[in-house]
Parts: C-alpha cells; structure tokens; sequence
C-alpha cells in the first residue's frame, strides 16, 4: 500500500489554492510544458523527495487546527498531480479519513481512469483551462484540449465542485472570441462554484533561466489591470461568479 | 452608597478596592460588528491636524522641545493644552504638548546626555543638586556592581539593563482613581499604615511603612496636580467624560514621575465602558460622543514623550513608551470581556489614522465574538497596528483582569508587578563556550576561565555539556545584576504613585530574557546533524564557522530542531530559577529581543549556525530570516511549540505578510488572517505581531519618509513608525521573513 510520491515542495500557509488555509503539496513531474509556466522545476518526475502517505499524513496533522478554524484543508499541486494518481488517490482516501478538506489543482490532462479513484475523494477540483481554442491550448501547452474537456465533463457528472483557472496572457489567451467560447461552455457546469482569472506574471522567470529551458514570453508584459476587469466582466455576463 | 455610583450593580468592590468585582458585576458584553461606530468628529479633525503638525515640526527636529531645570514631578508645571475649547481630556507631562521633562531621579548622566544631544544644557543648579546632594539610582547601581557585573554588561553578554533610568512595567491600577476617587484610596493606604504598626519593626516593615507614607503622599500630589486643571478627582467619576479624565490622569501621574522604558496603561476599555453605557442609557451621551471622548484620550496617550539618549532610540527603534492598552478577552464565567469600548479602541487606527501607540493588545481567545475578531482581522490589515496575545493561555496563570505590561509580559492588574531585567544574549554564551570564556570580539577574559574547546569540529556532546556550565555561570551573575538594580530602584526612584494603585501585599516578578534563541538552536542543530568547522586566529580565539552539509532549521515544524529550542528555554529557566531573588519575586523569564535583535547582532561574533559576525539576530522568538522554508505556519508551528510555562513573562514572534498571500479577496484575507491567530493560539503560541504590507510600500517609505508619517509597522512587542527606525533597521526589518508565497 506505501505507494512512494515524489514531492517538490511543501507551502504550509496557502491562501489561493482553496477556501481557507490551506497545506499545498507540490508533487513533481508535468506532462506540459505551458510557457507561462511559473513552476518549472516541478516538470522533471524523476526529481523530488520521496515520500509514503504515512509519512505525509503524519507532517499534514500538524496543521489541522488551522485548517479547521479558517476551513481550510490539503490542496495537492504540482507539477500535475495526476501522473501520480495511486499516490495521490492513496493520500485522499487518508485525508478523508481524517477529515480534512482536498482540493486538487490540476490540467485535466491526465489518464481519467487513472484519475477515478482519486477523484472519488476529492472535494473541490482547481482545474486549469489554459484555452478553450484547441489552437491556443496546443501552442500554450504543447498537448491537445480534447482530454481537458473531457476531463470536465467527468466532474459534472459527479457533481465534483470546481473551480476554474485561466491564466490571461496578452497575445495568447486574450483573444475575446476564444473567452466567450469558454464562457458559454463553462456556465453549462453546475458543479462549477468560480472562474479564477489570473493575471499573467513572470515571477517563474529566472526558473527557467537557471533550469536552462528557453523562455518565451520574456517580452510579453502582464495585462494591465483594466483587461484583467474585462475579461472577468465577459465571464460575469454569463452567470458565471469571478473575481 | 456613593451618589457618582447610581445605576450601578452593587457588590462588594464598594466595601474593598475591587475593580474587578464592580466590571464582572457591571459590564456589558457585546457580540455584534463594527457598524455601530462613529466617525471623528469636527473637533476631533481639528484637534488632530494640529496635533499632527506638532508631531511633524518633532520629526524634523528631534525633540520639539524639553524642561532643562526643573526635574519632573505630578506638580512640576503648571498646566498645558492644545486647544483648550476642544479637548474633552486634558493634561500634558509637562506645561507644553511633546515638551520633554526631565527624570533625573533614575540618573542625571542620562538626562545630561540626552539633553546635550539635542542641542539643550542641564541646569548648572539642577546638576549641582543630583551629583552634590541628591543620590541617584544610576550611582547606587555603580556602588554595589561587582567587576564581573560591569564586564558582562561592557561585553553585551546581559544588555539593555535598567540600571540608569527608570524600570518601567509596573502598571498602576490606573482606573481606581476613577472608580474610587483619590480621597478613598488615601483613606484605604492611611488604613495600611496603620495595620503596618507590627509588633517587631525588621527591615520589611519599615520598608513597607516607608513605601505606604511615601503612596499616600503620592495621591496627595496626584489630586493637586489634577486641581491645576481645575478638576477635583478627591471623589468618584459621575459620568464617562470624568471617567476618562480620571483615569488619564491616574496614567499621566505616573509618566510625569517616571520615565520606565515600558509606562503601559493596563486594561482600562471595558471599565470605561460601563460609565459610556450608564450615559447612553440616560441619554447624557450619543455615540459620536462617546467615540469622541475615546480619540481625544487616544491623542493624549500618543502624546507621551520620554527624553531619550540618540543610542536608546537607536536600541528601541524611535521613539517608544510602550503605552500598552490591553483588548478584549474571555471572562472566567465564559462571558466575553470585549464591549463597545473594545471596537472604539481600535476604531481610533481609523478615525485618528494608524498610530505605534498606544500600544494595542488584543488578548485572543479563540472564543471571542466572531464580530469582534473580524474588526480586528480587518484593522491588522488595514493599519498593521495590533498585536495579539494568547488569553486563553495567560487566563490560566493570570485570571481575567490582568493586562499586559511593555510587550509581552502580563500581570493581574494591581496585584503584581515586575523587576524588569531585559536580556541574556544567549547566542554569545555559546561562543563564550567554545572560547573559553573569552570575548570572540576582543578575546577578553569575561566569564572565568575554563578550557577553550580545541577540536577541528564542534562534537554535540562536549558543545552542550560546557554550554550548561557558561548558563549555570550566566544566570547567576544575571540575577545577582537584576539584584543590585532593583534594590537601589526601590531605594532611589521608587514609584511611588504607581504602587499606590496596588494592593498592600503584591506578586514581584523578576523576570530575565533572552536573546538569540534561533541562533543557538540553530547552531546546535548544526553541530548535531552538520558538521560544524572552526576557524581560529592566532590567539587560538574562534572567530568563524563553516557548516558542512545542511542541518534542520528552527521555524520548519521539524521536531528535531524545535526540540533543541525548546530545552534550551527550559534549562536556561531552570538554572535562573535556583538562584536567589530580590525581595522574594517569583523569577520568570521571556523570549523577546525589542528591536535589539539588530544591535545584538552587531555585539556578536559569527556563530556556528552559519550566521557571519554583525549580521541581526531574529527578533524575539522568530526563526532566522530565510532559514523557514515550509511558508508561515510551518515557522508559527514552531514557534508555539516554545514553553510559556518556562517563559511567564512572555514569548514575542513577529509576522509580516504581504496582503495577497492572505487571500485573493478581503473577505478571504480576513478568514485566514482569524484562521491563522485561532491556529497559532490554539496551539499556545503566546503573542504574535500581525504586520501586513507589500515590501514596495516600505520601499518607498524609506525614500519617501514625508510620504509616510503614520505608516506603523509591528516590531517585537510593540510598533514603531516606520519612517523614525534607523537606516538599519529599516533594512532588517525589509529582509526579515516576508511571507509572500502565493
């Protein structure tokens, strides 16, 4: 059962990543390379520290007080959790448990059957819909949509409550076209509780620099806090809650 | 009964000098939001405007202005005002707002000193009468030091001494003179007296005989002072503005008699609040009075000013009086203590703009109305002005009418108070092990000579069992120095009006410190799961280290090095509390560095935690900046873990956070911020500081200081304005752990 995870880092006092307070676990290993990426160094699976879910549990319980007074919980981040999905749905069912809240933040992009038995104890996922044009997708993340969508679809079905990201990059992911798109097809989600619009930054930049890997959008500025309005506005115009 | 008394419940605090019998019997609990609070009003701008350009022309200049002869007394000088119309609470430490009086009864050099600095000249004659005729504290220390007191002090292994000025933290019981009025409380001392007549006269008779004359002649003075405002308070307040008045002048007593480092206030909102309440039901009062009549006392509380040397200020960042207003917390019965008051109190960040004092302590159960946890939630936010303590920890020790003197260092209000002894810097105990006993900075023989350790690598073994014998050795030297100190406090610049507001029989604390505790835990964490080389010079002294390998840090929640930390508290106690104390106290001890952390650190040699000689300590009980690695709670986590029943005078931690790491949304930020305190206290941490701001705004701070005059930010234990810290410290405080994962 001592299934071994591989985790980058811990965040003990995350407060995006979830309702509450939240411990985020960063496992390692990504099958996307997004170029706005700013956890590079979560991509290579090989890396990380090893761990069992005893031994993860036993540093999690540390923080429960927290978790419970501000209702918060576990959010499981990466890199993309779900390359690790024995580990991952091993280290749900234990949280579960115990109690506590699990958020996961994921692509999507990702086996769905492997993905089952982990999303069978998951309250709340973090889904992160790079674009709803499969063009943009393949050029942002190097992969194709369909496998996202579908994804999604899964989580109506089970009625998983979501929320969704969508990182806008000024000349990539602002195409208004594209966001109604999304918009029309997201506000067909019961399931989904909010649209996170996040503002695209460089502050993995240097990452890339020290990891070696070519970073491409050095010149492009993050959008100036009017668009980012915008932008949440056209998701509002269609009942969907953003902020 | 009382007539200023009617409408009151009755009980026995009208028979006994019980302030807290007539709250209990008296208050009103409150359990709502903020939405009932008033905004200033036109006399409260216009007091405040020109309150601010006084504090502006002070910036420029220093000092606006200070008394060069006449040492300050309650009746020293005659009586001074802003504007006399408009303030609804009056009273100055001296004739003029921010004029400096001076205190020369602790030690003329300091007051000389001080003067000089800021271009005035004592008074020949005035000298003349405090190196001639008249003792002063500061000479009676110097009589009785020993040489190995002088040397420690010189070395800055045991630092920040009261040993030239007054002591600080003693709070009076400041709302009797209000409750009671001053001919009661002369009537209960005179009674004392007479009770004092014993059959055998020993030396604590006649002490305790003399001290009781020297109160009652104290509340003499305290009614005359008041008479120069044209206020009798020889009985009882009758309504909530005399209340007020009262009880500032119960204060303001004290800071003209003495310039302690901490003159805290005490717990004073609840009690007031029964006197608003008692006006607002008979309609004497609205609430945008009764609001006005907490801003106009804030104002006067922000005006205390103590003349201070430049290297004080530079030691305690500004200009700080640790005026310390204790908020909130639960009752014994399970009622809670917060009440209107609470939220007018904290209200004034607003109404009056943030503001480093008076200092506010809010005294955190994790039982508190939600409403009230939410206002202060957002207050930290928005003003970065508020420091918490753990009540449901200290209710246990201390009941629920204690309050919290200086930073971090509670006392059950009337019935206790404390020989301050500021600090051990413990991080310089260890190097003095490995040396031998010698100085790392000048290779003088400090502490007896014993054999150096003389390996390539520190071995955990020998390093902690010969830092045991430099503790054992430190502590008693410690005790002896914090003896001879307040033995000639008591003797030379006793506080008289402040120990008239006490019971006759008190709890004494003497309570030592340390500094540098993540730096040791740290270092010994090193030597035991690093490797550890040392660096020696010619004289054999070692004056550096260089750590192989990685080891765990204090601040990650790693049982293996919070363990170290935690016995390190514990033993350094325990070796205090065999020693023998003055005047039978109870020794106790705090983890809590003021903003000495950076001055500590420039006394100090590098050490084997990999931290190079100069560089700052943590503050207080903090991790070393960088070193936590696992975010926030991870570095709370640890610090909880520190013993408050090895450290009963209290364990400081400092917290700074960038708004969006608390949340995306205000709402969300104020959840988890409450989150965050519920946890931490939950888990008994003791007392956190709650800064949050972006590192951009200090940034510009530090170009821009005209930009910024109220900007506050929490240091160790107490606030400071931003733009008066030093260079330096402005710095540490930019490079200190900010939490700004997101």
């Amino acid at each position: 059962m001592n299934t071994i995870g591989r985790i980058h880092s811990v965040e003990t006092c995350g407060t995006v990543d979830g309702p509450g307070i939240r411990y985020v676990v960063f496992l390692q290993g990504c099958p996307l390379h997004c170029q706005y990426c700013h956890n590079p160094d979560t991509w290579d699976r090989t890396k990380g520290k090893a761990v069992t879910v005893p031994e993860l549990m036993e540093e999690i319980v540390k923080y429960r007080s927290y978790m419970q007074f501000s209702g918060g919980g576990v959010t499981v981040s990466g890199g993309e959790p779900l390359l690790q999905p024995e580990f991952l749905s091993e280290l749900f069912r234990a949280l579960k448990a115990e109690g506590i809240h699990t958020a996961l933040d994921t692509s999507g992009y990702a086996s769905l059957e492997a993905a089952k038995p982990a999303l069978a104890n998951t309250d709340l996922v973090l889904l992160d819909i790079k674009s709803y044009n499969p063009d943009v997708f393949k050029l942002v993340t190097g992969a194709p949509l369909a496998p996202v969508l579908e994804f999604a679809s899964y989580l109506r079905e089970q009625n998983i409550p979501m929320w969704v990201r969508f990182v806008l990059i000024p000349g990539l992911t602002d195409q208004e076209e594209d966001i109604r798109k999304m918009a029309v097809y997201l506000s067909g989600f019961p399931n989904l509780q909010k649209v996170d619009v996040l503002p695209f930054h460089k502050m993995g930049e240097f990452k890339w620099d020290q990891l070696g890997y070519e970073y491409h959008l050095r010149e492009v500025p993050p959008p100036p806090a009017r668009i980012t309005c915008q932008v949440r506005d056209i998701f509002k115009s269609y009942g969907l809650k953003t902020h | 009964m009382q007539e200023q008394w009617n409408g009151f419940q009755k009980g026995t605090w009208m028979e006994e000098i019980d302030v807290r019998d007539f709250i209990q019997k008296n208050y009103t609990p409150y359990e709502g939001n903020d939405t009932f609070l008033a905004g200033p009003t036109e006399r409260t701008k216009t007091l405040w405007e020109d309150v601010l350009k006084l504090m502006e022309e002070e910036r420029k200049k220093g000092v606006l202005d200070a008394e060069t002869k006449v040492p300050s007394t309650m009746v020293s000088h005659e009586a001074g005002y802003i504007n006399k119309d408009l303030e609804q609470i009056v009273g100055f430490q001296t004739d003029k707002p921010l004029k400096r009086g001076i205190m020369p009864f602790g030690g003329y050099r300091v007051v000389k000193k001080a003067l000089e600095s800021h271009g005035y000249e004592l008074d020949p004659d005035t000298l003349r009468v405090f190196t001639e005729y008249r003792k002063t504290h500061n000479n009676g220390v110097f009589d009785a030091y020993s040489d190995e007191m002088r040397k420690a002090r010189h070395s800055g292994i045991i630092t920040g001494l009261p040993d030239s000025y007054g002591r600080g933290r003693i709070i009076g019981d400041y709302r009797r003179v209000a409750l009671y009025g001053v001919d009661r409380l002369i009537a209960g001392k005179e009674l004392q007296m007479r009770n004092l007549d014993l059959p055998k006269y020993e030396s604590s008779v006649i002490t305790a005989r003399e001290e009781t004359s020297e109160q009652v002649r104290a509340l003499k003075r305290l009614k005359e002072m008041a008479l120069k405002y044209g206020i009798d308070i020889s009985l009882p307040a009758s309504n909530a503005k005399e209340a007020f008045q009262w009880t500032y002048f119960g204060f303001l007593a004290a800071t003209k008699e003495q310039d302690g480092a901490a003159m805290s206030l005490g717990r004073v909102g609840t009690f007031l609040d029964i006197y608003i309440e008692r006006d607002l039901k008979s309609r004497l009062l609205t609430e945008e009075q009764a609001q006005e009549l907490m801003d106009h006392f804030v104002m006067k509380l922000r005006m205390i000013r103590f003349l201070r040397t430049p290297d004080y200020d530079q030691l305690f960042s500004g200009d700080p009086t640790w005026v310390t207003e204790s908020i909130g917390g639960m009752g014994m019965d399970g009622r809670t203590l917060v009440t209107k008051n609470s939220f007018r109190m904290l209200h004034t960040l607003y109404n009056l703009g943030p503001a480093p004092e008076p200092n506010m302590t809010v005294l955190w159960s994790t039982r508190l109305p939600r409403g009230f946890k939410e206002f202060c939630a957002k207050a930290s936010i928005d003003t970065s002005s508020i420091q918490y303590e753990n009540d449901d920890l200290m209710r246990r020790y201390w009941g629920d009418d204690y309050a919290i003197a200086c930073c971090v260092s509670a006392m059950r209000i009337g019935k206790q108070m404390q020989f301050f002894g500021a600090r051990a810097n413990l991080a310089k105990a260890l190097l003095y092990t490995i040396n031998g006993g010698r100085d790392e900075k000048t290779g003088e023989q400090i502490a007896p000579e014993f054999a150096p350790i003389t390996s390539e690598y520190l071995e955990y073994d020998e390093l902690t069992r010969k830092f045991d014998r430099v503790l054992e050795w430190l502590s008693r030297l410690y005790i002896n120095t914090l003896n001879v100190i307040h033995f000639m406090h008591d003797k030379y610049n006793y506080e008289s009006l402040q120990m008239a507001l006490h019971d006759q029989e008190i709890l004494r604390t003497e309570a030592g410190g340390i500094a540098g505790l993540s730096v040791v835990a740290d270092a010994l964490s090193a030597v035991k799961y690093a490797k550890v080389k040392v660096i020696r010079d010619e004289t054999g002294l070692a004056v550096d280290y260089e750590v192989e390998g990685e080891y765990p840090a204090f601040g990650n929640n790693d049982e293996r090095v919070d363990a170290i930390a935690y016995n390190v508290v514990k033993r350094f106690m325990e070796k205090l509390q065999k020693q023998t104390p003055y005047r039978g106290a109870m020794i106790t001890m705090s983890v809590l560095t003021i903003t000495s952390n950076v001055v500590y650190g420039k006394k100090t040699g590098s050490t084997p935690d990999g931290r190079k000689a100069g560089e700052p300590f943590a503050p207080g009980a903090n991790p070393m900046h960088g070193r936590d690695t696992k975010g926030a709670i991870a570095s709370l986590s640890s610090v909880a873990k520190l013993p408050y029943a090895y450290s009963l005078d209290g364990i400081s931690y400092t917290f700074s956070i960038i708004p969006r790491a608390l949340g995306k949304l205000r709402d969300e930020r104020i959840n988890n911020l409450i989150g965050i305190m519920d946890g931490y206290f939950h888990e008994e941490g003791h007392h956190i500081n709650i800064n949050v701001f972006d590192k951009e705004t200090l940034l510009d701070a530090m170009d821009h200081p005209e930009k910024y005059p109220q900007l506050t930010i929490r240091v160790s234990g107490y606030a400071v304005n931003f733009v008066k810290l030093t260079r330096e410290q402005q710095l540490d405080v930019i490079h200190r752990t900010f939490h700004e994962k997101f």
